[in-house]
């Protein structure tokens, strides 16, 4: 396509659409500024859709890292203010149980302390009380005030206040490329829409580098060395039920498999901390699944027996100061804004590390800095401005979509995914209007912004009702439906496979039945779906 | 005998109520062997109703599936298939379909060639034998046919535009309409087996029927989800078409799907009839093998049920009817604990690609036979001469990929009933 670059015009160019890029679109909006937030793949496609849903209380980083820890307690606070429709504010304890070491566990009330946060200490009977699922090997506990938070709802959010205050655009599966770069100064970012392969330039006053692990690259891309990361791949699992009310921790340094977070209706297990040295194909496996389990069945002696539906991976760019070799767990968690003035680079920032915990002074930093270099004088607003609802940004908030069902009580809108209950008008109203909602929009696309394919069945029979819908409303006509359909079905197969065995089992083979046999996914491309032209041999 | 047991005696007990445990049934009660059948029903109800023996081979459809077994041999010599003789597949599948025929639900007699048969999604599939009520639409794609497939209001996963959206490049000539069906026109979910016995009755199918005149237009042929009826599905197809006026075909729908329950509901009630003992809804708790005789021992509202029997045929299935089991550990035969051959460890059960066209390793996992189709042990022997296994449950084969579901379990079922024929003369 020579002649088919598309050309957009914005204000701020925010590369990464996860939660640290998005808060980025926010904040600047509310100071009346146009962004142009752009994904190489998706909103939440890299570690805010892979990560544990804990807003931290700092009790993990008390020990460690009192600033962190008091940065994550303060933080918390003004979350639950401006967010707590993406909340759930359910508590936390933090458990040793034996074999761990008395002395951390003594200690521990003191590092909450410095840090400001609350913690009140609880006997082993009291904390069995409260969660019945504890070991009994249990010796020590404090209960603090952890919460967890949906990181989809906030992204989706997000990007829809800025849709309403400026006008603000969000461009899914566009992938910068390369930097126009004029006496200092970006002029234009030329990306790849990875959908059709062709080219998109972007002209722009400010760019913002958000794209979290990936963002070394994007800052080489414009000619910054000065950007240093570690990638650290973590590992989770998620169970079928819910197993506990509060967020459970390990009392003891960070390690594997030491924190149970529950997500509306099912618990989270996590999470592992390897490093990798590549980006692409990260993918859960069987033995970090195991490890992590060993280490959870520890603090939970019932996750032996508990039925899991799926496994995920994400990866935290970890700051790597100048020299510093540690290892993934013990390198900074804090958060880093680049200006890339020894760079040579008038209008280009980058924003990484940190947490989605403090997404938001993330955010509101990097406002500040390009308010400024915009000439603008506005002072950040997020800290107190409430984040609005949409109605097509709702959907990804467990248990959401059968009250609305229930309460609209209309049977002819019917439900799609059985597990999650989503109903038709949710569908309807992802397609019409949610956040880079679009024409011949992918399952994976609407699961995104939804709970479809997030129940036990991951999806097996919800893909063939969603599917069949939209092409009965004309989203599809054509094979790319199906397609669609195939692409989505593999890419949660990543996350299933780990964790076949047990009840997973029969669902497994149903599903190969069903999408192979039944509907013949497995052939779909070229001529092996036309058998005709084969012959047998 | 305490109180509340009850107590069968018969030749032979058939434990699973799949596709090999009812086709083990047909070839018993042909040979006049009184059997017993228990396992859960349901199994059959999944089927799309294509009996497929053999669809795919090293990758590649198969038009002709005999030359495919050919193939097959040479590359899987372990595959049930591969152990079967050709001609006693052929007389099995005759057999079994010919059954289907005469209790109700007419099949296609199994020839030379693989149809090509239609899936909801548009795609094709290479089958053996189809119900009769699907071959038409089979039979129209291959001539292109102007045809109108019809979808149904609140019918959830069967959409006529996405049949037709992907089914255009090889069958140009189709339109499409979305009818209501009538007494269901309220928008909400509606569903096949419901509809299916509603079209059992006259007045429903003539209703029925003006509407499909009414969206006609110049088709020539009509397609439509499966639910012309469940106990006389040639009687409705016939009455339906002569109604409308031009011929008419069933497309499968996602389970629970009415050729499936069809089947079910066929065996529940024909076999009985014919001198079978059917104990649809239990599972064997326990399966005693003694010097004399096999015990199975179940358990139902009622209390206790034991059934001793002379040979025992294990049909249990996989995991989705439990036949197997899969620990974190490894994959275990349920009922007996029979060695399952599997691949080393967890991590190898599955390939990375959900859709990898090789098929997942634990796909091939399953019980050992010898010649007789008996189960082997711990060491290599049978465990007894009395157990005979059939079915999916069998090693070496992955059946959704390879496209041999029915002939697996029908072919190592004729293969079973044999053994356990020569096995009852010797004695
Ligand atoms: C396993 C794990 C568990 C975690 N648990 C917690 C927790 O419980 N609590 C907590 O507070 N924090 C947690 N974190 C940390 C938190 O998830 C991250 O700090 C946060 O999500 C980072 O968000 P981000 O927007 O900066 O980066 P990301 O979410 O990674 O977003 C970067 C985006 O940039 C896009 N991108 C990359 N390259 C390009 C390109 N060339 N062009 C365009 N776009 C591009 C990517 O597709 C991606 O969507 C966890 C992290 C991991 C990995
Ligand atoms: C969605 C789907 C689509 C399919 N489509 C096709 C198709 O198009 N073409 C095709 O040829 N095949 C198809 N099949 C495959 C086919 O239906 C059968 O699964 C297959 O032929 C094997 O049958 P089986 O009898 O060996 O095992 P199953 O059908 O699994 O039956 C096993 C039986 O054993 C019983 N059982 C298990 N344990 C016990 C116990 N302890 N005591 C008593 N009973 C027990 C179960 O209740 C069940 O009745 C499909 C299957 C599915 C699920």
């Amino acid at each position: 396509m020579v002649s088919g670059i598309e050309t957009f015009e914005t204000e701020v160019l925010i590369i990464g659409g996860g939660v640290t890029g998005t808060g980025v679109m926010r904040d600047l909006a509310l100071r009346g500024i146009h962004c142009l937030l752009i994904d190489r793949r998706d909103l939440n496609a890299g570690a805010s859709g892979g990560n544990h849903g804990l807003l931290h209380s700092g009790g993990r980083y008390a020990a460690s890292d009192s600033e962190t820890a008091a940065e994550c307690r303060q933080e918390g606070d003004i979350l639950r203010q401006v967010a707590p429709d993406c909340i759930d504010d359910c508590g936390g304890m933090f458990i040793a149980v034996e074999g761990d070491d008395p002395g951390f566990a003594e200690r521990f009330p003191g590092y909450c302390e410095a840090a400001g946060i609350d913690c009140e200490s609880l006997s082993p009977a009291q904390a069995r009380e409260r969660e019945p699922a504890l070991s009994d090997k249990l010796f020590a506990a404090y209960a603090i005030p952890d919460a967890t938070v949906d990181p989809f709802r906030l992204t989706l959010e997000n990007v829809n206040h800025a849709q309403q205050l400026t006008d603000s655009l969000f461009l899914p599966h566009t992938a910068v490329e390369s930097f126009e770069i004029a006496n200092g100064v970006i002029t234009g970012v030329l990306c790849r829409n990875t959908k059709t392969g062709g080219m998109r330039r972007i002209l722009v006053r400010q760019v913002v580098n958000a794209a979290g692990a990936w963002s070394m690259d994007v800052a080489r891309r414009a000619g910054c060395s000065d950007v240093s990361l570690l990638y650290s791949k973590g590992t989770l699992i998620i169970s079928n039920t819910r197993i506990t009310d509060r967020v459970i921790n390990r009392l003891r340094p960070p390690g594997d498999g030491d924190i149970l977070v529950p997500g509306g209706t099912v618990s989270l297990l996590g999470t592992t901390s390897d490093n990798v040295d590549d980006l692409e194909d990260i993918r859960p496996t069987v033995a970090e699944v195991e490890r992590v389990l060993i280490e959870g069945t520890a603090m939970l002696p019932c996750l032996e027996g508990t039925r899991f539906i799926r496994a995920f991976s994400g990866v935290r760019p970890l700051l790597l100061p100048a020299q510093n070799t540690a290892d993934g767990r013990s390198a900074s968690r804090g958060f880093t804004l680049f200006d890339h003035r020894d760079q040579g680079l008038e209008n280009f920032a980058t924003v990484t590390g940190g947490k989605l915990t403090t997404f938001r002074l993330m955010a509101e930093k990097t406002g500040d800095l390009v308010a400024r270099r915009l000439g603008n004088s506005r002072p950040c607003k997020t800290a107190t401005e409430p984040l609005p609802s949409g109605n097509a940004v709702r959907w990804t908030e467990p248990g959401f979509a059968p009250r609305f069902w229930y309460r609209r009580n209309d049977p002819t809108d019917m439900i799609l995914c059985e597990c999650e209950m989503v109903p038709q008008s949710a569908i309807d109203s992802i397609i019409e209007s949610a956040p880079g909602a679009e024409s011949e929009m992918t399952l994976q696309a609407i699961g995104v912004r939804s709970r479809v394919g997030k129940g036990s069945c991951q999806g097996s029979f919800c893909s063939i009702r969603v599917t069949s819908h939209l092409y009965d409303r004309g989203v599809y006509d054509s094979a790319r439906g199906l397609h669609s359909m195939r692409d989505f079905l593999s890419g949660r197969f990543k996350g299933v496979q780990p964790i076949l065995w047990g009840e997973q089992m029969p669902q497994i083979e149903l599903s190969e039945a069903l999408h192979c046999s039944l509907m013949g996914l497995d052939r779909l491309d070229g001529k092996a779906n036309d058998p005709e032209k084969e012959g047998s041999g | 005998m305490g109180q509340g047991e009850r107590y069968y005696r018969t030749e032979l007990a058939i434990i699973g109520s799949g596709l090999a445990g009812f086709a083990a049934s047909v070839f018993a009660l042909a040979r006049g062997i009184a059997s017993a059948q228990v396992g859960n029903t349901g199994a059959v109800a999944y089927t799309t109703g294509y009996l497929d023996l053999l669809g795919s081979c090293r990758g590649l459809w198969l038009d002709d599936p005999w030359q495919g077994l050919e193939l097959l041999r040479e590359s899987e010599p372990r595959h049930p298939l591969s152990r079967i003789g050709r001609t006693a597949i052929q007389a099995a599948f005759d057999q079994f379909s010919g059954a289907l025929t005469e209790m109700g639900v007419g099949y296609t007699a199994p020839a030379e060639r693989n149809h090509l048969a239609l899936t909801p999604a548009g795609t094709v599939k290479p089958t053996l034998s189809v119900p009769q009520t699907m071959l038409p639409g089979i039979e129209a794609r291959k001539a292109g046919v102007r045809t109108l497939i019809i979808d149904i209001l609140g019918l959830q996963g069967f959409s006529a535009k996405e049949f037709v959206a992907n089914i255009r490049s090889s069958w140009p000539q189709l339109s499409t309409a979305k009818l209501s069906f009538p007494d269901m026109e309220s928008g909400g979910q509606v569903f096949p087996e419901v509809m299916a016995r509603a079209l059992e009755v006259s007045s429903h199918r003539e209703r029925f029927a003006e509407r499909i005149k009414a969206a006609l237009g110049d088709a020539r042929l009509v397609g439509m989800p499966a639910i012309m009826g469940i106990h006389h599905p040639d009687r409705v197809h016939a009455e339906l078409q002569r109604l409308v006026g031009v011929p008419l075909f069933e497309i499968p729908t996602m389970p629970p799907a009415v050729p499936g329950i069809r089947l079910r509901e066929m065996f529940e009630q024909g076999f009985p009839a014919k001198g079978l003992t059917l104990v649809p809804q239990q599972k064997v708790k326990r399966l005693v093998l003694e010097a004399g005789r096999a015990t199975l021992y179940l358990q139902d509202s009622f209390g206790e049920v034991m059934i001793e029997s002379k040979a025992a045929i294990l049909a249990s299935g996989r995991f989705l009817s439990g036949g197997l089991t899969a620990e974190r550990g490894g994959v275990r035969e349920a009922l007996l604990d029979i060695p399952v051959t599997q691949p080393e460890s967890r991590a190898d059960w599955y390939r990375q690609d959900y859709f990898d066209p090789l098929g997942h390793p634990v796909n091939r996992s399953g019980v050992e036979v010898d010649s007789s189709f008996r189960p082997l042990g711990p060491d290599g022997e049978p465990v007894n001469h009395r157990l005979f296994a059939a079915g999916i449950l069998l090693a070496h084969h992955d059946w959704v990929r390879q496209r041999c579901g029915a002939g697996v379990a029908i072919a190592s079922a004729h293969k079973a009933v044999e053994a356990v024929a020569d096995m009852l003369k010797e004695q």
